[in-house]
């Protein structure tokens, strides 16, 4: 496979044409929630992520409920977004920061991938971004979503621990 | 303008074969391959240009034999560096028809613009005086006026200037075909009234000779006449235009021009502020320091004449001379010899409007300036930089798939994104030339962008 068929693997081309969460929802009455414009600046790629939590509750603790957004940009950075939405739709606070970490560790691998097959299973789709990593100029694509879900979070209340890493 | 005859009229004649084999010699990088072993097509000059050997080796001779301190000392390095120094101003004056005075070495185009700027503010705080105070003295109810094709750095730095002093940004649109709309220029009159874009309260017209996105080129001298007509400067960013065609600034009638180095075959960390003389001898300082003044006391402090007064500190002497090495380059080459070969290449980068899906944002054609377009009569009305769009495929992405042929084209906004906006899109890819760009290169370029579509699925 070449570097080029790394980057777009099927699945990021098949996300970027049928994303995932995109068009912005109301949240929940009685949820927190969240929202974030993120752009990459030297691309004009711009992303506004809304997202849902339930608060911890009866030992339950805060999970996100769902993410959903609006944006545009080239196929990388809608794909990652898409990605990133049934990656983190209903988990815990902390889970999402750990995939969140995940995430990062894998676009600083230079195309390497994590060397730990249970992290990348739990990565599931998101791992189809390894041949991004190789790229520098695309990285700051695949986090954008990230980052915005990120920023979104601390903005929603709902927990310090997303931001802790 | 007509789009007939592409390379006559002023432009005469393009390079044999084989002087174009022997500038392709002179670039030592164009030898270079990328991603895993594919020949490098570099198409992304407009960002900034690859350097001739003759170039890095005047840099190189500077640091081996000549390097010392300018405009001071009086032993024999310091002469020579101080000659090298200012002959490299001569030759740059002399690529763009300027006395040699009225060159100021600036870290780049960006500075330049920023330079003029805040100038104009000292001015109007009295640091130059009352003369000066009344030829640039800008305030609330005056004019600052742009177009909405501007590079970044000729828009923001009058932003902040209008914003610092109370002035009024206007700006003359841009219309479909990427050029701009000079109806507006006068009142429907024909006249000088409010609704004028350039009337009695303009003060600075601040445009672009060469759009870095649509590649179209500014009616100069109309613009430069109105402006005169009224008293308003006028600002000229020459980036696009110094590195690609015969330009006389004197003859351009503008009051100031910027230009960088780095487009322009040469180095990187230098550029060129032209000035008027009187212009230059009125306008105060910016940067203050060290070797930009005559007499220093603890209470006060008299400045040098231009162009020192704006030269404070360091300069990037090596740099300006290597500077001095790429305008003698192009100069030998022959700027009208460089206009027709790069008119050539924009015809035939036009061509990617045949591929389905893509579309050009800017002039489709080249043309030839008519004689209204005097003294650019008979040179191209665009250049060999081409932005486009290909439907259902984002320019990231674009670029991402040429990348992996090879091929070095530009993606993003190119620093305009009020252009962008004005045409619906947040990015282009754009293809740019310079005087070592090839047919067969673009013609790669261009079978390469017709496989992108299909590479991404794209209906």
């Amino acid at each position: 496979m070449s570097s080029l068929e790394q980057m777009y693997q099927q699945v990021i081309l098949d996300h970027a044409k049928h994303p995932v969460g995109r068009g912005l929802v109301a949240v929940d009455g009685g949820h927190l929630h969240g929202e974030s414009h993120q752009v990459n600046p030297t691309c004009g790629d711009e992303v506004t992520l809304r997202v849902d939590v339930v608060p911890a509750a009866d030992g339950a603790p805060a999970r996100v409920a769902g993410v959903s957004w609006e944006g545009q940009g080239c196929s990388i950075s809608q794909a990652s977004v898409s990605v990133m939405t049934d990656l983190v739709s209903n988990q815990p606070l902390d889970e999402v920061a750990r995939l969140d970490a995940l995430f990062h560790d894998l676009m600083s691998s230079r195309g390497k991938g994590l060397d730990d097959d249970a992290a990348e299973d739990d990565l599931g789709d998101a791992t189809a971004f390894t041949g991004v990593s190789k790229y520098p100029a695309r990285i700051k694509c695949a986090l954008l979503g990230w980052a915005a879900l990120k920023d979104s979070l601390v903005r929603s209340g709902a927990s310090a621990t997303a931001t802790n890493h | 303008m007509t789009t007939t005859d592409v390379g006559a009229g002023r432009t005469g004649r393009t390079f044999t074969p084989a002087e174009l084999v022997a500038v392709r010699a002179d670039f030592p990088l164009l030898g270079r391959t990328v991603r895993d072993g594919k020949r490098l097509i570099y198409l992304d000059s407009a960002a900034t240009s690859q350097k001739p050997q003759v170039v890095l080796d005047t840099e190189v001779d500077f640091y081996e034999q000549r390097n010392a301190a300018v405009h001071r000392g009086a032993h024999a390095l310091a002469e020579e560096a101080t000659e090298a120094f200012e002959h490299a101003r001569q030759q740059v004056a002399a690529l763009v028809g300027t006395d040699v005075g009225e060159i100021v070495w600036t870290p780049g185009a960006t500075m330049g613009i920023n330079l003029v700027a805040t100038g104009i503010q000292n001015a109007t705080l009295g640091r130059g005086g009352p003369a000066a105070a009344e030829r640039f003295r800008i305030g609330p109810g005056d004019e600052i006026l742009v177009t909405e094709a501007e590079h970044h750095s000729n828009l923001v730095p009058w932003q902040e200037l209008a914003a610092r002093t109370g002035a009024t940004l206007r700006w003359i649109p841009v219309g479909d075909d990427g050029r701009l709309d000079l109806a507006g220029l006068e009142g429907a009159d024909g006249g000088r009234g409010d609704a004028a874009l350039i009337n009695e309260r303009t003060k600075v017209v601040a445009f672009a000779h060469v759009s870095n996105v649509t590649g179209a080129v500014a009616p100069v001298a109309r613009i430069a006449a109105a402006a005169r007509a009224v008293g308003a400067l006028t600002v000229l960013d020459a980036c696009q235009s110094v590195p690609h065609r015969p330009v006389d600034l004197h003859a351009l009638g503008v009051d100031f021009a910027v230009f960088s180095a780095h487009k322009t075959l040469g180095p990187t960390g230098v550029g060129a502020l032209y000035g008027r003389r009187e212009l230059l001898e009125a306008l105060p300082p910016v940067t203050t320091g060290g070797s930009m003044v005559e007499v220093v006391t603890m209470e006060a402090t008299t400045f040098a004449p231009p162009p020192l007064k704006f030269e404070a500190g360091t300069q990037m002497v090596a740099q300006a001379v290597g500077f001095g090495a790429a305008a003698d380059y192009l100069r030998e080459l022959g700027m009208e010899a460089v206009a027709a070969h790069e008119a050539e290449l924009a015809a035939e980068l036009l061509r990617i409007a045949e591929i389905p899906g893509v579309r050009v944002i800017g002039p489709a054609s080249v043309g030839t300036l008519g004689e209204e377009a005097a003294p650019e009569a008979g040179l191209p009305d665009r250049v060999a930089a081409v932005s486009f769009v290909v439907d259902g495929v984002h320019a990231h992405d674009v670029g991402q798939v040429l990348d992996d042929a090879g091929i070095a084209v530009r993606v993003g906004h190119h620093c305009a994104q009020p252009l962008h906006r004005r045409f619906g899109i947040a990015a282009t890819a754009r293809a740019s030339a310079s005087v070592y760009t090839t047919l067969d290169e673009v013609k790669a370029f261009r079978e390469a962008l017709a496989g992108v579509r299909a590479f991404f699925g794209a209906e």
